[in-house]
């Protein structure tokens, strides 16, 4: 099970409270959380990447295990901490005002 | 008794207001979408309880709001919860997606180069008069969109964007953005739109093609100040009985057509100042027209610090101020281009919002202001539906 923090405005947009729980199919990557978060959540789909490049909005960062992974490549394996899901993949929106 | 519906859009949400035809106590609703920027909020005329809402962030994008019970209760089309137990693969998580036509070029950039073009938002959305499922919608970077399904999918109707003009195209202070949207009640296939820093454009075909209708426009801030393209129009407006007159604020001066946009005439008269941002017509009267005059283009307050709402009764060229209930001192708020709209109740009712948060409202056609609200979020936009 994988746990992902959304940003407060996405949470309000999926209508989900606390962290949301998930299970991938494959191996744990940007790509697969991404994927199966917008299956189940698809009002998201277009406000973490792009709908058509699928590249990460530039103000939209991932962190994980302490690290800021937003650079990483989206298919690289995630760490095994948020695989097996005792530490959460945490979505932010990026600290720029507003 | 008819009631009144204010939709307002801020830069922190969306507030609804109610009242009944008298229009004193008035009920507030909101924030809906609390944090987010409401470009703009807009009812069908056919289903007044179907209400359209564009919700941005730069953070997380576009979003597409949408009410089928009057602004209660919202979803982003194709994704309500009956929506997403259909098992039949009913099209989802598309209702965001505003993918420009083909490649999309590029047009010209605030130092001159040539600059692609970019989705960033949709800053109006106009329901069609027919069909509550059909809507369009006016982006930046400028292009004119249509749902046909409730806003589930979207479609460009490029020919507007693949222009021979549209590499002249630029952005005006605000982005390079499509605003107004104007849809001729006797023509089905007559469209008016507005781009700033384009001009206006329609089409006679649906959308299909499109002509600049900007002969007669003057403007210095460009080369060629009578160029085809490049003028920065900030709002047209136009009553349903006389679609071919059109009334247009510019970034400088008030402007008239009168037939469909082929050739436009001055009417800026005695205002204090010709800049501004919205124009609108009276419900029943359409030869009067409403102003906010705007000191400058770089002072986006009132001249003398004095709110002041300007209205011709004759089409133009002779204005009165209307003053009674606006502060006549230290005001420095802004009007934005789609935050002033009129209901059509008798007598008619006219509302704008400020960008000091300001909604206010007349109920005898401009002589006399109230404030609805005081303290909301900066005001992007304000509409106004008339209901039974």
């Amino acid at each position: 099970m994988i746990r992902i923090v959304l940003p407060p405005h996405l949470r309000t947009l999926a209508r989900v409270d606390g962290d949301v729980e998930l299970d991938v199919n494959s191996t744990a990557t940007q790509r697969s959380i991404l994927d199966e978060l917008e299956t189940r959540y698809p009002m998201l789909r277009g406000t973490m990447r792009d709908h058509v490049t699928q590249l990460r909005r530039p103000l939209v960062r991932f962190f994980a295990c302490g690290e800021d992974l937003s650079h990483e490549s989206p298919d690289a394996p995630l760490p095994e901490a948020i695989a097996k899901g005792s530490e959460p993949f945490v979505i932010i929106g990026a600290i720029a005002g507003g | 008794m008819s009631k009144v519906r204010i939709l307002v859009g801020t830069r922190k949400g969306a507030f609804i207001l109610t009242a009944d035809g008298t229009r004193k106590r008035w009920k507030v609703s909101g924030p809906h979408f609390a944090g987010w920027e409401i470009y703009h909020v807009k009812g069908s005329p056919v289903d007044p309880n179907r209400i359209y809402a564009s919700q941005t962030s730069a953070w997380f994008g576009q979003i597409i709001q949408r009410s089928d019970d009057g602004g209660k209760k919202w979803n982003t089309p194709g994704s309500s919860p009956e929506e997403l137990k259909s098992p039949d693969g009913m099209q989802k998580g598309e209702s965001n997606k505003f993918v420009y036509d083909g490649v999309p070029g590029t047009h010209q950039w605030y130092d001159g180069t040539q600059h692609p073009w970019e989705f960033k938002r949709v800053w109006h959305l106009e329901p069609s008069l027919h069909d509550p499922e059909h809507v369009y919608a006016g982006v930046e970077d400028a292009a004119l969109f249509e749902s046909k399904d409730g806003g589930k999918s979207w479609n460009e109707l490029s020919g507007l964007r693949k222009h021979d003009t549209g590499p002249k195209w630029q952005p005006g202070a605000g982005g390079m953005c499509l605003h107004t949207i104007l849809l001729d009640p006797q023509d089905p296939k007559r469209i008016y739109v507005a781009i700033s820093a384009a001009g206006a454009f329609r089409t006679d075909d649906g959308g299909q093609t499109w002509k600049p209708i900007n002969h007669g426009l003057h403007s210095e801030y460009i080369p060629d100040p009578a160029a085809e393209v490049g003028h920065c129009v900030h709002r047209i407006a136009l009553h349903s009985s006389r679609p071919n007159t059109l009334f247009m604020q510019k970034h400088w001066d008030v402007m008239r057509s009168d037939n469909g946009g082929d050739l436009w005439r001055e009417v800026s008269g005695n205002l204090p100042s010709d800049f501004g941002f919205p124009i609108d017509v009276h419900a029943h009267e359409p030869e009067t027209v409403y102003v906010v005059p705007i000191k400058s283009d770089s002072e986006h307050y009132p001249p003398s610090s004095r709110l002041r709402v300007y209205r011709s009764r004759t089409g133009g060229n002779e204005w009165e101020a209307l003053t009674k209930g606006l502060p006549q001192r230290n005001c420095y708020v802004n009007v934005l281009r789609d935050a002033m709209s009129v209901d059509s109740l008798e007598p008619c009712g006219i509302y704008f919002g400020t960008t000091g948060g300001q909604v206010y409202g007349s109920a005898d056609a401009g002589d006399s202001w109230k404030p609805i609200v005081r303290d909301l979020p900066a005001v992007l936009s304000v509409e106004v539906q008339t209901l039974p």
